[in-house]
């Protein structure tokens, strides 16, 4: 049994020092951050708000957001994923928190604001059943015994009992279960204890517990609630060869067929010598998880489909250009645009503009029409819309719409980005960034927050 | 709109004291060119006038603020109020001047330039706020949590409601070192009253072990591969690190300084003192 308050380790004893430090080195690659989705404040004589804008309480050295105790129950695993820092096979130091002392913790980081909540995954101890068990004790300890309303994310560990995956569901915020890799393919050849069948049962699952469970809260208000932040999924990009194609379009149907609230990339970083996998002085394909997060966040928020960003002939995004403006230099025949007339739904195909200035556009011409001035201070890009937009018939003073001068016009950034990017780890044709500087990559990688595109 | 009167006006730094400055500029016809907190007053070249809070005076021009530009322009100025923009008691003149005159337009009016810089600062203020709810650490000292902040706006008065959702049943307080103010808090009352100079005792051996617990963590979490501290220091910027448990120096706890606050949770409410709070922000 694992369950003692120290465990022998290699030999030697854990104290709870050890086991944060090994249980958060183990959970640290899931990406996953956000305490969003969520609004609620604390029950009588409990603890604990959730504010459905998500808050980040801190930025790692690596400027991702820190916004919950991120952890494993147990870095023991009987499975062998070959991407996998847990997976069986590997040498390394294990242990697990008991329930009540990862409760305890969560609480005494809650109390001093360092998080926002607590983000529970597990690697397979035992048997599904018996890990979903134990994590769902931490979390019903930290909701009954502590009263705790802070934010929870649980992972759904495949395989598990239906009936525990429920309970789970009941106690946590939000769900989710990890798609790991792209395809049936590659799940076969580097996952050989999952399939695409296990992966998407749960999900499935999940999703109709969520939407029976809305049914209930219209017919009795006060019904326990079901994963109330929704059900998000990640997946590992760079370790297979799937093109951004085929990951964008199953994302599409993630979104569609199971309601999912958001799909995580995440890049590979190499972890084991395996000839099925990259060399492991690979470097992790930020700029390309960078450019799935666009995407992603075009197909989210501003009415583009899978399709239009990229086809049988365009299987992956360009390094150099966001997908947006990608999207826009492929289709000049839409544009200049006037500003004062097109629609909501046409603005937002507008490089520089994002949904907050749309919105504000929108409102704003109401009580008259609109120039470049006011523009920018509507929070419109004018750098890039420029290029795209008149303003009652006119064009910024200066310009020229075509191809080339959008283009050249851009490389005047070249420097400026090289210069940015030099500290980004990047191999060099993905250096050349121009749209993209790093501020954005920041917004809407790691904020986890709405962003603009 | 009258002539500026080549006048300052000098008022007592309250919300009241503004608006009756408002109520001046009507009476008066005229638009001062500048109007002066107390502290300002010696830097005025300008004949200077002083206008005296009258509570009847304010809230006149409080009822009318509602009525002419509706409640969401009463909202923003009074979070204008909180802001450090320079001159801001002059643009909330000029503001309230204009709602008086397109009505509740005026909140789109942003190519006036008074709209436009409060807009900014306003956002500044509620972007700080935002922040603040991450980034603000706590300490328990004898049960009761404590924190400091040093914010370049007034942001108790947007912070209360969320940390009493938070922590109802505790008691805590939060120092704001800038404006020398604190907002007390105990189930189920806060206060914001006028604080300076407490200092923060040293933290004892279970405050110490959970704080190196979790700068243990905030070390680990980070992925060395993505290693990018100009991301880092883009969302975080580096003045809000001064109180930040996952920066202090190994052995030397930088949030605390040794001091005379012996039992914070023997602070209680003050009985009388003035209640700056706000439920509606
Ligand atoms: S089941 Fe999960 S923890 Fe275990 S090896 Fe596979 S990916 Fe890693």
């Amino acid at each position: 049994m694992f369950c003692g308050k120290i465990i022998p380790v290699g030999g030697r004893f854990v104290d709870i020092f050890d086991k944060l430090k090994i249980l958060t080195d183990a959970a640290k690659f899931d990406v996953a951050c956000t305490s969003s989705g969520v609004d609620k404040s604390a029950s009588p004589g409990g603890i604990g708000n959730a504010a459905a804008c998500g808050i980040c309480h801190s930025f790692a050295a690596d400027g991702r957001c820190i916004s919950l105790l991120k952890v494993l129950m147990t870095n023991v695993c009987v499975f062998d994923c070959k991407y996998c820092v847990n997976r069986r096979s590997n040498d390394t130091r294990r242990a697990m928190f008991t329930p009540r002392e990862l409760a305890e913790l969560t609480i005494q980081f809650y109390r001093r604001n360092y998080i926002e909540g607590l983000f529970l995954s597990s690697g397979v101890i035992k048997n599904p059943d018996y890990t979903c068990e134990q994590m769902t004790e931490a979390l019903r300890i930290l909701r009954e015994d502590y009263g705790f309303s802070g934010y929870i994310h649980a992972k759904a560990i495949p395989g598990a009992d239906p009936a525990l995956i429920s309970r789970l569901g009941f106690l946590a915020d939000r769900m989710s279960v990890n798609i790991e890799l792209p395809s049936q393919n590659s799940l076969e050849l580097l996952a050989p204890d999952k399939s695409k069948h296990s992966i998407l049962k749960p999900m499935g699952y999940i999703k109709n517990r969520i939407s029976e469970n809305s049914a209930d809260l219209v017919r009795y208000r006060h019904a326990p609630r079901f994963a109330p932040a929704g059900q998000s999924t990640q997946m590992i990009i760079g370790a297979t060869p799937e093109t951004d194609f085929h990951i964008l379009n199953l994302s599409e149907n993630l979104y569609k067929k199971y309601g999912l609230k958001r799909v995580f990339f995440s890049a590979y970083i190499p972890v084991a010598e395996n000839t099925l996998l990259p060399a492991r002085d690979t470097k992790p394909p930020l700029l390309r998880e960078h450019r799935l997060y666009q995407a992603d966040w075009l197909l989210r928020f501003y009415g583009f489909s899978a399709g239009e960003l990229l086809d049988e002939q365009h299987q992956n995004f360009d390094p150099v250009m966001d997908p947006k403006c990608n999207w826009a230099l492929n289709h000049l025949e839409l544009f200049p645009m006037e500003i004062n007339r097109a629609s909501y739904e046409e603005l937002l195909r507008v490089p520089g503009i994002g949904v907050r200035s749309a919105k504000r556009i929108v409102r704003a011409r109401r009580d008259g029409s609109l120039d470049f001035t006011v523009l920018k201070r509507l929070g419109v890009v004018l750098k890039r819309a420029q290029y795209f937009i008149v303003c009652g018939g006119r064009a910024a003073q200066g310009l020229r719409i075509s191809h080339d001068s959008v283009l050249r016009s851009l490389l005047s950034e070249r420097e400026l980005n090289l210069y940015n990017f030099n500290r980004y780890p990047e191999s060099e044709p993905e250096q050349l960034s121009l749209f993209g500087n790093s501020l954005n990559a920041q917004e809407e990688l790691q904020k986890c927050l709405t962003g603009e595109m | 709109m009258p002539d500026g009167g080549n006048v300052a006006y000098y008022y007592d730094g309250s919300f009241d004291g503004m608006l009756c400055c408002v109520f001046e500029s009507y009476a008066a016809k005229e638009i001062p060119d500048e109007i002066l907190p107390p502290e300002a007053l010696q830097a005025t070249f300008l004949p200077a006038k002083a206008i005296v809070t009258d509570k009847m005076k304010a809230e006149r021009v409080r009822k009318s603020i509602p009525e002419k530009m509706g409640a969401q322009a009463y909202d923003f100025i009074r979070h204008a109020f909180l802001t450090n923009i320079d001159g801001k008691e002059y643009r909330l003149l000029l503001f309230i001047r204009l709602g008086f005159k397109h009505g509740p337009k005026v909140m789109r009016m942003i190519s006036e330039d008074a709209v436009y810089t409060l807009l900014k600062a306003v956002r500044h203020l509620n972007n700080e706020s935002h922040l603040l709810k991450g980034f603000i650490r706590f300490s328990a000292f004898h049960g009761a949590l404590v924190a400091e902040i040093e914010p370049k706006n007034i942001v108790l008065p947007l912070l209360a409601k969320h940390f009493r959702e938070r922590f109802p049943g505790e008691r805590f307080i939060i120092f704001d070192r800038t404006n020398d103010m604190a907002l007390i808090y105990e189930p189920y009352r806060h206060r914001i009253i006028p604080a300076s100079g407490v200092e923060l005792p040293e933290p004892d051996e279970a405050e110490q072990k959970i704080r190196e617990l979790w700068k243990l963590f905030y070390n680990t979490i980070e992925v060395e591969g993505r290693y990018n501290p100009k991301c880092r220091m883009s969302h975080m910027p580096k003045h809000y690190w001064k109180y930040m448990t996952e920066f202090e120096t190994p052995g030397k706890p930088s949030p605390c300084r040794a001091g005379t606050l012996k039992n914070p949770s023997g602070l209680s409410l003050p009985a009388a003192s003035e209640d700056n709070s706000e439920d509606n922000f």
